[in-house]
């Protein structure tokens, strides 16, 4: 075992920030040899943007590079592309597999640094012809295999193998690699049943055992209490907390810091809450939805009439798919109730005519006619639902292009809209605006129940908090019950009644935002605290 | 002045320039103007209701319509009708729309069908059925139809089509002699062909200014926001389907009132490309195509392939044909090189 403190990887003061928005700020630690450093934050915390500025992929490179300085053994890094990342000793275990499906275990771990053997003919062409030597990849394969301390066939395709053991291929081809000093595990542990997550979290201590500094990624609190020898915390683009597991921390503490300060400005929410628990307006049972990357598999849930409810949790966990389910946009089944009567689900017309409406998350792809000039991206479906903006003429009903213009006008002076006119075409103006579009074109619906799914992702903080306000006062001054979905906690806490949170699918608990950020923390974990699981 | 250019659009300036150059070239290689003139304005006439039978399906998002001959046949079908029974003058006429019409319905709802099975492949997919459908048609005229009349068949017994059918005894240029009026001794300024053309392009544009049309044009401009919105994506693909294909049918009865012959057999292919064509170079995108396209594209490209052989076998003699498919056809293809990217 190593016990010499020497230092392997060391952030600097290392910023980014992508055409004016700062996504990560003065980053500073360091990684000794045969260290686990656990990483964990919320989803655009800046930890793949911190991974990705190591590895120098063509993203940060392409929008200018980065602040601050990385050491790699005591040397700055001055890496032009991945490849130079990975020969000087820096490796990474992806969340998606990047394996060849139809080559063998073996083969993929050793790719394109197999062992070969000589021969006449490859002699003449220069090793471009060498013949593979398949007993010594087989034993170095088995070698490292072994190492990890997983039961795995070598000679087995890796399309026939369990996700489980395609991930300690993927980990294993990584630690395979002569000279790896760093190695990056960004969320193994997802794909991986709780016996094969013990397996590799053994396997990590194994490796940082023999002096592979290790950075690791995970969700699961418990594992990088379980496994780490330091934590970082991320938040908002923001190193928080830099703890040593001497130190002590507990999964609730890390919750905490990951999910942030006890809000302090209240003020975009209601003074005093709704009394209304018993006046249900829609009243979910058993949704199941299947929309690609966010299946919803058993949601139960009650939307009281009047309120802002919150439907947070991480990504991928399912909150999108319950908006676009109830509105048609994903297959859906179960049981929804609305206003006490059965509500038709797989119907986008169904759901427009009981005065529901929704803010798609896919602003490029349901949410706007892009080569279609500002006024008809508002005013489009209130004349397609509720016929409005037609007129007769001689007995027949013909579009209204002025009262469309005039309508469009009073949304873009409310919402502040910033562009040339109303006649300008939608993909010229930029995100945030794109999105007041919307919210416009969903308020012209005139709802009395609005789904928003992240309103404010891709846009400036200038255009997010005018959004957030037009929500805010939308649900206030009409009386129109609103949810909306977002991955930023900290938004949904600023300006909801209540917060339900989605893990695996399911509701993992509703929450009134102010509760302490622990309590969202361990819900997104997946974890529940004994309250809730009482 | 370049705002100007690019609002006009290279390919239409510099087609533009082309047709001009060939009239004034008229003259030179002992061509006359008149006889020019007088061509372009029939054969502009008598192709614009055809070439703005595509938008409807460019609007819905089912691109450039090359099932085109599914209308032409059925025009082609309620001509041969209209003969068989004897219609003529304005009844004739009108004889013809209506059965051409009927019969495009029911092909339109098939082939409306089938587009919205194939969705991202129409434009391929259009043209085998079109090339399937102009020969299944094929056998009918040589002979499943049991017509009698002697002007449509071969007389040889039996019931097959003559491929060249003359309506000249029926209802060949009642429209064109609708308010009729000469210019000097050769031009003939057909305006009821004008006049009926107008109509079309207004209804059509009407149309689009409905709530259907709204619908439609949206369906094709983003079908995904076109659905948020509870539009049937489907539907508003198969409505453009059957307009297209019963207003191509319309169209084809319009040709062939000027034109005085009902062509059978493959001739419906051979029109497929020039009419895609022409809207193209009107400045239609796939997806998106105006009236004002239909008419400029009609015009220019109906200019560029009547006087360009007039001017060329005048000029250059036995390779005037070979000159005009090269003229032609190169124009066509320059067009399509320039159509502005989506």
């Amino acid at each position: 075992m190593h016990t010499d403190n020497q230092e392997v990887l060391r952030f600097e003061n290392v910023g980014k920030s992508f055409f004016g928005n700062q996504v990560l700020k003065d980053i500073s630690f360091s990684l000794e040899k045969g260290k686990i450093l656990g990483l964990v934050g919320e989803n655009g915390a800046g930890k793949s943007t911190m991974m990705k500025i190591l590895f120098s992929m063509d993203d940060i490179r392409e929008t200018g590079g980065y602040e601050g300085a990385i050491y790699l053994d005591g040397v700055r890094l001055d890496f032009n592309n991945p490849m130079d990342a990975i020969n000087a000793g820096v490796g990474m275990v992806h969340q998606e597999f990047s394996l060849i499906p139809g080559f063998t275990a073996t083969e993929n771990i050793l790719l394109n640094r197999e062992f070969t053997k000589r021969s006449v003919i490859s002699k003449a062409f220069r090793g471009k012809l060498d013949t593979l030597d398949r007993r010594r990849m087989h034993l170095s394969a088995q070698e490292v295999i072994e190492l990890l301390g997983v039961n795995l066939d070598p000679d087995m395709f890796v399309s026939n193998m369990p996700v489980g053991h395609k991930q300690f291929v993927e980990i294993s081809r990584e630690v395979n690699r002569e000279n790896v000093k760093v190695l990056i595990f960004d969320e193994p542990t997802a794909v991986l049943t709780e016996s094969e997550a013990q397996v590799l979290l053994h396997a990590l201590r194994t490796l940082a055992d023999r002096g592979v500094a290790i950075i690791f990624i995970s969700h699961r609190l418990q594992e990088i209490i379980d496994v780490c020898d330091s934590v970082i915390v991320l938040r908002d683009g923001e190193l928080v907390k830099d703890v040593r597991k001497e130190e002590g921390y507990s999964v609730v503490q890390l919750a905490k810091w990951m999910v942030g300060r006890d809000v302090e400005s209240k003020s975009a929410r209601r003074e005093k809450g709704l009394d209304n628990a018993d006046d249900i307006v829609m009243d979910i049972r058993n949704l199941w939805v299947n929309m690609a990357g966010e299946l919803v598999d058993d949601v139960n849930l009650s939307i009281r009439r009047g309120e802002f409810l919150g439907v947070g949790g991480l990504a991928g966990q399912g909150k999108l798919g319950i908006p676009n389910g109830i509105m048609g946009l994903a297959e859906a089944g179960g049981t929804v109730l609305y206003d006490g009567k059965p509500f038709a689900l797989n119907s986008p017309k169904a759901a427009l005519d009981l005065k529901l409406a929704f803010v798609s998350e896919d602003r490029r792809g349901f949410g706007l006619l892009l080569d279609e000039p500002v006024y008809w991206n508002v005013t489009f479906s209130s004349m397609q639902v509720l016929n409005k903006y037609l007129k007769r003429y001689l007995g027949v009903r013909l579009r209204d292009d002025k009262e469309m213009r005039e309508t469009t006008r009073e949304y873009i002076n409310s919402l502040e809209i910033r562009c040339v006119s109303e006649k300008q075409k939608v993909r010229e103006l930029s995100g945030g605006n794109q999105q007041k579009v919307c919210l416009a074109r969903a308020f012209d619906l005139e709802p009395e129940l609005l789904f928003v799914s992240e309103p404010t992702r891709g846009i400036d903080i200038g255009a997010k908090s005018l959004v957030l306000q037009a929500l805010k006062s939308y649900n206030e001054d009409k009386g129109v019950t609103i949810v909306m979905v977002s991955s930023e906690l900290e938004e949904l806490r600023s300006i909801c009644d209540r917060i339900a949170i989605i893990c695996d699918g399911k509701v993992a608990g509703i929450l009134s935002a102010d509760e302490d950020s622990e309590k969202f923390g361990l819900l997104m974990s997946g974890l529940r605290s004994d309250k809730e699981s009482a | 002045m370049s705002g100007l250019i690019k609002k006009i659009g290279w390919p239409r300036l510099i087609i533009g320039l082309f047709l001009t150059g060939l009239f004034i070239a008229c003259p030179f290689v002992g061509v006359n103007i008149q006889f020019a003139v007088n061509d372009v304005m029939g054969r502009f006439g008598m192709n614009l209701v055809l070439i703005l039978s595509l938008v409807p399906m460019i609007q819905s998002g089912c691109g450039l319509n090359f099932g085109v001959p599914l209308g032409i046949v059925s025009g082609a079908f309620g001509a041969v009708c209209s003969v068989e029974l004897q219609a003529t003058g304005f009844m004739g006429i009108l004889t013809a729309m209506l059965i051409a019409c009927s019969f495009a319905i029911v092909i339109g709802l098939i082939y409306g069908n089938i587009l919205n099975r194939i969705k991202g492949d129409e434009m391929i997919i259009s043209t085998y059925v079109s090339m399937a459908f102009v020969g299944f048609m094929c056998l009918l005229w040589v002979r499943l139809l049991p017509f009698k009349n002697p002007l449509l068949l071969y007389g040889f017994g039996g019931s097959v089509f003559k491929p060249q059918i003359p309506l000249s005894n029926h209802w060949a240029g009642v429209l064109d002699k609708v308010l009729y009026f000469k210019i000097g001794p050769v031009i003939e300024v057909p305006v009821g062909l004008f006049l009926i053309g107008a109509l079309c392009c207004f209804l059509m544009w009407l149309f689009f200014r409905s709530k259907l049309g709204t619908a439609m044009t949206a369906a094709g401009s983003n079908p995904e926001y076109a659905r948020a919105a509870g539009v049937s994506i489907d539907k508003m693909r198969l409505i453009s389907v059957v307009m297209s294909t019963s207003i191509a049918a319309l169209g084809m009865i319009i040709y062939y009132q000027h034109y005085t012959f009902v062509q059978l057999y493959m001739t419906p292919i051979n029109l497929m490309l020039p009419t895609v064509a022409a809207i193209l170079i009107g400045g239609a995108a796939i997806r998106k195509a105006t009236i004002t396209n239909v008419i400029i594209g009609t015009f220019l490209f109906q200019g560029v392939v009547t006087v360009g052989p007039m001017v060329a076998g005048s000029a250059f003699g036995d390779i005037a044909d070979a000159l005009r498919l090269v003229i032609s056809n190169g124009m066509i293809l320059y067009a399509l090189t320039r159509k502005e990217q989506r």
